[in-house]
């Protein structure tokens, strides 16, 4: 099941954990992707809380965790490869996996329909 | 995305729209920063073709009268008594102390003094240089024109292509201009000045043009195969790894010319005369030496530094960041800095905080990028 948030974060539940990325919109609101910061596996994140930090030719955003939770692996190619977050924001360019701390955080996020209405508000 | 409200909108908007350039505030205008291609690609582009940029929101100036040149050696340290008619140089607007206001290109256009100075800070320079103005000079905002930069080694190709024909007969062809010389020209009948200028790192032209023929102009640029149009983010790129410096970020009243490298804009007789402002700690600073000096920094790994980082050599911070980002051609990440004379020669090992990490960084000659003279 995949949710979305406000600030443009994606994220995948499969059961207890979860795969969190940034949108396809907001790759797209970026531009070309240059570095990406992720989190230390074992560290503990927040929802709504800077989780990594995305940077563009022009300018570094923060991302936030969409839930809370222990960072268990990261998607190691973006070091190399940070443009897979252009080509594949949603997909080969996911950010980092986590265990959930509280599955009920997700009740406040948006599913696929709800987000793209609410880019169609931007 | 929105319209910004109170933005001033520049003769080529439409066209920029067209084009689908992602409008943003810059300079109190809406601006392109990059259209649909992206930065990398369009600063790629430029290094290989001919990238059109639209600067229109700089300043424009013109400045007549009898004594135009002695006084704006009052305001600025260039040679402009020697400055001869198509010819152009880099200078500085300076502060009583010596901090640098703007900088600026100053073009002897025959009949007085063509000045493009920062859209940031247009209006400020304008109301300091008639704050000085002697009667009998008369300084004009040209509001009514528009600026295009043509940039790449294909530019002089393309502008050649176009059909702009010299005005007079000691102009030369266009393609036949010499770095920073300008002059003026003719296509379709409508009058350009052109100059073999810019601020890229590339050979290329700054076009200054009617705002009412701006967009055919552009337009009939852009339908030549070798040119794409260009935006911010793409000219901030080139200009870093050209090693130049921008007005509000490496420039600022805070800095005077020789620790920011541009002791070159002091003319020879300037600085045996002085006679500008600051001229007392600007020649202090040529003599002794300055305490701190604009670097060049190559970062390693991939994570950019920006502006306001600070710079470290061990525990003690010894400069900061004031441009910093992803140089395309470069491929990898780069900053210019201001760093305490003792730690900046070429090859000292420092250190930049970034989010807490000390990311390892070397300080290298300017320019990051040369330039590959072909032609």
């Amino acid at each position: 099941m995949r949710y979305y948030t406000q600030q443009d974060e994606w994220i995948e539940v499969d059961g207890e954990t979860a795969t969190v990325g940034i949108t396809d919109y907001a790759q797209g609101q970026l531009g070309d992707i240059v570095f990406v910061d992720l989190p230390e596996p074992g560290r503990t994140v927040e929802k709504g809380k800077e989780a990594a930090v995305v940077e563009s030719v022009k300018t570094a955003a923060d991302v936030y965790s969409p839930v809370s939770g222990t960072v268990t692996e990261v998607n190691t190619a973006l070091a190399d490869n940070p443009e897979l977050v252009n080509e594949s924001a949603e997909g080969q360019g996911w950010f980092y996996r986590l265990t959930l701390a509280d599955p009920s955080e997700l009740e406040g996020l948006m599913d696929p329909a709800a987000y793209q209405a609410f880019l169609g508000t931007r | 995305m929105a319209d910004h409200v109170g933005l001033k909108s520049l003769p080529l908007d439409a066209l920029h729209r067209r084009l689908g350039g992602r409008m943003v505030a810059f300079a109190g205008h809406a601006m392109p920063v990059q259209y649909r291609e992206g930065v990398i690609a369009e600063h790629l582009w430029t290094r290989a073709h001919a990238g059109l940029f639209d600067v229109s929101h700089m300043g424009q100036l013109t400045l007549g009268g009898a004594g135009a040149a002695e006084w704006l050696e009052t305001l600025a340290p260039g040679d402009f008594r020697a400055l001869p008619p198509g010819r152009m140089r880099y200078s500085l607007l300076l502060a009583p102390d010596g901090g640098i206001l703007d900088d600026l290109m100053v073009t002897n256009v025959g009949s007085g003094f063509h000045l493009v100075v920062n859209g940031a800070t247009k209006h400020d320079d304008l109301a300091h240089m008639r704050a000085h103005l002697p009667a009998g000079l008369v300084l004009t905002h040209r509001e009514e024109a528009a600026l295009l930069a043509l940039q790449g080694p294909e530019a002089a190709g393309a502008l050649q292509r176009l059909g702009v024909a010299p005005e007079g007969p000691e102009t030369p062809a266009v393609a036949a201009l010499k770095f920073m010389a300008a002059g003026c020209y003719i296509w379709r009948g409508i009058p350009l000045l052109v100059s073999r200028s810019g601020y890229t790192g590339e050979d290329g032209f700054e076009i200054s043009v009617s705002a009412t023929a701006a967009e055919a102009l552009a337009e009939a640029l852009l339908a030549d195969p070798s040119v794409r149009p260009i935006g911010l983010g793409a000219r901030d790129s080139l200009r870093l790894e050209a090693g130049l410096p921008l007005y509000g970020h490496d420039l600022t009243p805070d800095t005077e010319p020789v620790e920011a490298g541009l002791a070159f804009a002091i003319s020879k007789r300037r600085k045996a005369e002085g006679g500008f402002p600051g001229a007392g700690r600007i020649l202090k600073a040529l003599l002794d030496g300055p305490a701190r000096r604009r670097v060049g920094l190559r970062l390693e790994g991939r994570q950019p530094a920006r502006e306001g980082a600070t710079i470290h050599a061990g525990d003690e911070q010894v400069g900061i960041v004031t441009s910093g980002g992803h140089g395309p051609s470069v491929g990898g990440p780069i900053a210019m800095g201001y760093v305490a004379a003792p730690h900046a020669a070429d090859g000292t090992a420092l250190a930049i905080e970034v989010r807490g990490k000390r990311l390892p960084a070397t300080v290298v000659p300017l320019p990051f990028w040369h330039k590959s003279y072909a032609r």
